[in-house]
């Protein structure tokens, strides 16, 4: 089972935990103690948890984050989520093949009244926005109470094993985001104001101004005064041929699965979609020792910081712009993907197939806000703030800094004695929330001599760590001290700390002290699991990837006292010193093309626009074709959006179907949401005494 | 031009479609108006899907047997699945009013031909295992009551309407009905102007809306039921379930599996939510579940998937207002079905196109008996 399991990260500390041994359809397996179900069997080989009542397609992790049903397994004769359940000693976990048996019960049980809390505020959310606000609420002596669906605060921070961009004072820029998240959440522990309810899910806001939650098994009605919406945001899922094969899940599950579970979810992985979220997912993979094969992103341009693409190329991830998927090939699971060439219009060119092996496909395709909640509880008449992704998608260090906005606002309309929210707090967050700016092509400083930072960041982002940490303050932003480039002028001492803070690992030092004709540079490192040692031959590879030949290391630092990023050295000649980035990791052959696609999946007409009832694209064409526009009206049809995940997948896509087909924004009649979001065991709401596991 | 149309049907609810259908395949032009985006969008999709003939009046047990032959044979005859399912509907009894109450009832409900038997505890508990025993006298089972998707129904309903040449036109309200004398000439909406033959009144939560704009004062008042849906699973037990007991905050509730291996469930508020809203209140699933966790232990695992809230439009007495009125001559009333628009629905729909087309059977008047808008509202229905 170790096959499954990451024994060695750069970043993440490997611990080590006691075995316990559970039964998958009788067959005994080895899992580790406190982890979910879903991470137990993956770490065993096995991904199929059962097959669909409907078609009999292949079922498995999806959204790794208990907002669908597709891990359902049956864990000790009830079904569960597989993926929010933890395994425990000599649990019995069976497939769900077809529809589950509700098992039998026998005695009535007892009931406890449903306790009512009232408090000042509630939070939705302990992630980087909630967080946030919850430590400025406790400064002002406001009362809240934080509740947060997972077992550890952070929300997405705790899978962000790289280093953060935006400002060192505002959003910890250079720290990693596993460790923000710690930080952020030993203050919320620490507070006295704040109570933490983890393990709990806000089920709905109700007409009657009550919020009903689900807290560790047991519900509880919250009456807040003012919410808090730092609910974060959803994956938005993509429509294509085999879609629905095992193996095709979104970048937040797999980030989940390798960073928090520590669990090896594929060897050869595939990715679609050119954010951020998708080029960091691919970073990811590679400190997990993961194949990424390639990713692909339709638009001309990867949407993503220019830094975080430059990464993956130089490692050596083929990024297919311009390209968009055809197929995820495969009979049960993912063999391949066939992926080709668009033109400006997006059409696909005739010849441009290409078809690589892979067992993963990442779905990356953009984020939207989970908004339900706080739209619910606006329409009770409760008064709603929102921060974070919940409010805006944006990248986390933005999060941080709304969240702390947001917080102050809600203290400001608790207490009045509160001063007016600095009009430059808005200005930086609306920088931290900056899409990434224009390219420049920067030339390095024509000196050949002493030593210098050679900054290969071409592209306006907000994030300044290299000009915080030099010591010389040789380090300059041009224009904004946030968004703008940063400029090497002065006197730079070889330190090396910009080379190890810059998120971007774009900062690499040339030495020409020792040996003017043969400099030494200095590369940024962070993928452990390919040891790099002196006197190894490394492939030196310019900005994007282009190799610069083959040189031996001649200095390596254990990364210890650099937050973890090594620094590894190499003597070049002078004449592609300074153009020198990174080298290159990843084979060439990983992205080897097959001729041919693998076998087409057994289920017809399988690009599925909902994939919990299994209604695919088709049925909603002919439907739109027929002159329907109300959502509802699918709905009642196709049963679209009336499975577990309660049309949290498939809105945009039914959307995008009615879109294709010609039918105007406007046109479209937007599906009714009713409660509860997650779904609910009847006893739970019925008050059990003692709770869901009693 | 103002198109005219030999029915106008205002609603294209549970009741609204069927008509439309019924109309149209008699060959004449119908237009149904609704103020909605698409069919059956108000209280029809509210429904959970029970369809019984058990009640204790004959019009609502003759219109109800001529719904479930339409229901029970749709697939067969159109190919359209719309869910149904003749898995029977009981009543079990847990007090001695209660028992002698149904059992005095079936006798009635026999004499009109339904199949309706009295089954002891034991019997009970192999079509519904592992309900609770504590007190259970019995129960009435009738098997050939069931259930469809209203969803479906509504749907097939509506599209068979649109074959045989209804028209509907949906994001369009009621703004005004002119008349001439004892005649209604037009019905004006949001967005144009309709000349009609017939006028049918089925409104649904608005009946009284549009009542009263021909002047008729129709006594419909919505109150709201919550209902609720859960996660499939294979088949655990068959009838739909009548828990006829009174609880603080709740009367009656019900529940039972539909063939897609979903519980649906609803409880009656007690006292009466008036009104229209629909949004979901946080007294309702702690309430209805608890109730339902104790009459049936097996239900603790199930998952709520999801809860809603629509009306019955009721009337004083518990029986739907149908049929012609003496002050207009083209006027029809299809309102206050009082939650069971859905089960009368197509057997309805045939009874107007009837009374559109002076074609009605023998027993027609004395069906309409009950529903007649003239009526004395003071009386109860036997059995709700």
């Amino acid at each position: 089972m170790e096959k499954y399991r990451l024994k060695q990260h750069p970043v993440l500390p490997i611990e080590v935990r006691s075995d316990i041994t559970f039964y998958w359809n009788s067959q005994p397996l080895k899992a580790k103690a406190g982890e979910v179900i879903s991470s137990a069997l993956f770490a065993n080989g096995i991904k199929i948890f059962g097959h669909h009542p409907k078609d009999g397609s292949a079922q498995g992790i999806f959204c790794a984050n208990g907002q669908c049903a597709k891990c359902t397994v049956i864990a000790n004769g009830v079904p569960v989520k597989s993926c929010m359940t933890e395994v425990c000693e000599n649990m019995i976990v069976q497939s769900v093949e077809g529809l589950p048996e509700l098992p039998e019960v026998t005695e009535t049980p007892n009931f406890e009244t449903i306790e009512e809390i009232a408090t000042d505020v509630l939070i939705i959310g302990g992630g980087p926005a909630g967080l946030s606000a919850a430590i400025q609420m406790a400064k002002h002596g406001v009362k809240a109470i934080l509740v947060d669906d997972k077992s550890a605060l952070g929300g997405k921070l705790v899978l962000q094993t790289h280093k953060f961009f935006g400002s060192v004072e505002d959003s910890h820029a250079g720290m990693r985001g596993i460790d923000i998240g710690k930080m952020l959440a030993q203050k919320v522990m620490q507070s006295k104001e704040i109570d933490v309810w983890m393990n709990s899910t806000a089920l709905y806001a109700f007409i009657d101004k009550k919020a009903g939650i689900l807290k560790d098994g047991r519900y509880k009605i919250v009456v807040p005064k003012i919410i808090l919406n730092a609910a974060g945001a959803r994956e938005k899922f993509l429509r294509f041929k085999g879609n629905t094969l095992a193996g095709v899940y979104g970048a937040g599950a797999f980030q989940t699965l390798v960073n928090r579970d520590l669990i090896k979810p594929t060897e050869r992985l595939f990715i679609i979609g050119g954010g951020n979220v998708g080029l960091i997912a691919g970073y990811h993979a590679l400190q997990a020792g993961i194949e990424v094969v390639g990713l692909v992103e339709a638009m001309p341009t990867c949407g993503g910081y220019k830094v975080h693409a430059d990464k993956l190329k130089r490692l050596g991830v083929p990024i297919f712009t311009s390209h968009t998927v055809l197929a995820a090939n495969g009979e049960e699971s993912v063999s391949s993907i066939t992926i080709a060439q668009v033109d400006e219009k997006f059409n696909v060119i005739e010849n441009t197939e290409k078809t690589y092996p892979c067992d993963t496909i990442l779905i990356a395709v953009g984020l939207e806000s989970v908004k339900e909640f706080a739209v619910e509880a606006q329409m009770a008449g409760m008064k709603v703030f929102a921060a974070g992704d919940a409010l805006e998608i944006a990248e986390a260090s933005s999060a941080m800094f709304n969240g702390k906005i947001a917080g102050l606002k809600i203290v400001k309309e608790m207490k009045s004695d509160v001063g007016d929210i600095p009009e430059s707090w808005y200005k930086k967050a609306a920088i931290l929330k900056s899409h990434p700016g224009k390219i420049e092509d920067r030339i390095p400083a024509d000196i050949w001599e002493g030593v210098m930072p050679i900054i290969h960041c071409k592209q306006e982002i907000p994030c300044n760590p290299c000009s915080t940490v030099c010591p010389t303050g040789s380090i300059k932003m041009i224009g904004d001290p946030i968004m703008g480039l940063p400029r090497y002028e002065g006197k730079c001492i070889g330190c090396g700390k910009c080379v190890a803070i810059c998120p971007g690992l774009a900062i690499t030092l040339v030495d020409f002290r020792k040996d003017a004709s043969v400099p030494t540079v200095t590369l940024p490192y962070e993928v452990g699991n390919m040891p790099v040692a002196i006197g190894d031959p490394i492939q030196m590879v310019d900005i994007d990837g282009n190799s610069l030949g083959s040189f031996a290391v001649t200095g390596v630092t254990s990364g210890n006292a650099t937050n973890r990023t090594q620094l590894i050295k190499a003597a070049v000649p002078k004449e592609i010193a300074k153009k020198i980035v990174s080298f290159r990791i990843q084979d060439a052959e990983v992205s080897h093309q097959i001729e041919k696609s693998e076998p087409e999946s057994a289920i017809a007409d399988t690009e599925m626009v909902c994939l919990c009832e299994r209604v695919t694209a088709g049925e909603i064409r002919a439907l739109v074709r027929k002159g329907i526009r109300d959502l509802n009206q699918i709905k009642a049809i196709t049963r679209a959006g009336m499975g577990p995940c309660g049309s949290k997948t498939c809105d945009n896509l039914l959307k995008q179907v009615l879109r294709s087909e010609g039918v105007s924004v406007e046109e479209i009649v937007e599906n009714t949401r009713r409660p509860v979001f997650v779904e609910v065991p009847m006893e739970t709401f019925a008050g059990k005494k003692g709770g869901r596991n009693a | 031009m103002r198109k005219t149309y030999d029915v106008i049907i205002i609603g294209a609810g549970s009741v609204g479609v069927p008509t439309a259908m019924a109309l149209a395949e008699k060959k004449l032009s119908v237009l149904v108006l609704d103020a909605l985006a698409s069919p059956g969008q108000g209280n029809a999709k509210k429904a959970i899907g029970g369809i019984r003939a058990t009640h204790s009046d004959y019009g609502k047990i003759k219109i109800s047997q001529r719904s479930i032959d339409i229901f029970s044979t749709w697939e067969k005859l159109h190919g359209d699945e719309i869910g149904w399912m003749s898995n029977g509907y009981s009543y079990p009894a847990y007090t001695e009013k209660d028992e002698k109450m149904l059992k005095d009832l079936m006798k009635i409900q026999r004499s009109f031909g339904l199949n309706i038997s009295w089954i002891s505890p034991e019997e009970y508990q192999k079509l519904v295992p592992g309900i609770s025993m504590e007190g259970l006298r019995g129960s009435t089972f009738s098997p050939e009551d069931g259930s469809a998707s209203p969803l479906l129904s509504n749907n097939a309903f509506y599209f068979k309407s649109i074959e045989y040449g209804a028209e509907y036109r949906f994001n369009e309200s009621v703004a005004e009905i002119k008349t001439d004398g004892n005649r209604i000439t037009e019905v004006v909406t949001s967005k144009g102007s309709y000349g009609c033959g017939y006028m049918i009144n089925a409104a649904g939560n608005f009946a009284k809306e549009i009542g009263k704009m021909v002047g008729l004062d129709l006594p419909v008042n919505p109150d709201s039921h919550e209902a609720g849906i859960t996660e499939p699973m294979k088949r655990f037990f068959e009838p739909m379930v009548v828990d006829m007991r009174s609880a603080p905050g709740s009367k009656n509730f019900y529940f039972y599996q539909n063939n897609e291996g979903q519980v649906v469930f609803c409880i009656t508020p007690e006292p009466p939510i008036l009104g229209v809203h629909n949004e979901s209140t946080s007294v309702f699933l702690p309430m209805c579940t608890k109730r339902m966790v104790a009459l049936y232990p097996r239900l603790c695992n199930l998952k709520v998937r999801r809860t809603w809230r629509g009306q019955y439009p009721m009337t004083p007495d518990g029986f739907p207002i149908i049929g012609a009125v003496k002050e207009l001559d083209n006027y029809i009333n299809a309102v206050g079905m009082c939650g069971q628009g859905f089960m009368l629905g197509p057997g309805l729909g045939e009874l107007i196109a009837r009374i559109v087309t002076d074609t009605k059977h023998a027993d027609d008047d004395r069906i309409l008996e009950s529903f007649d808008f003239y009526r004395d509202f003071s009386g109860q229905e036997l059995f709700k």
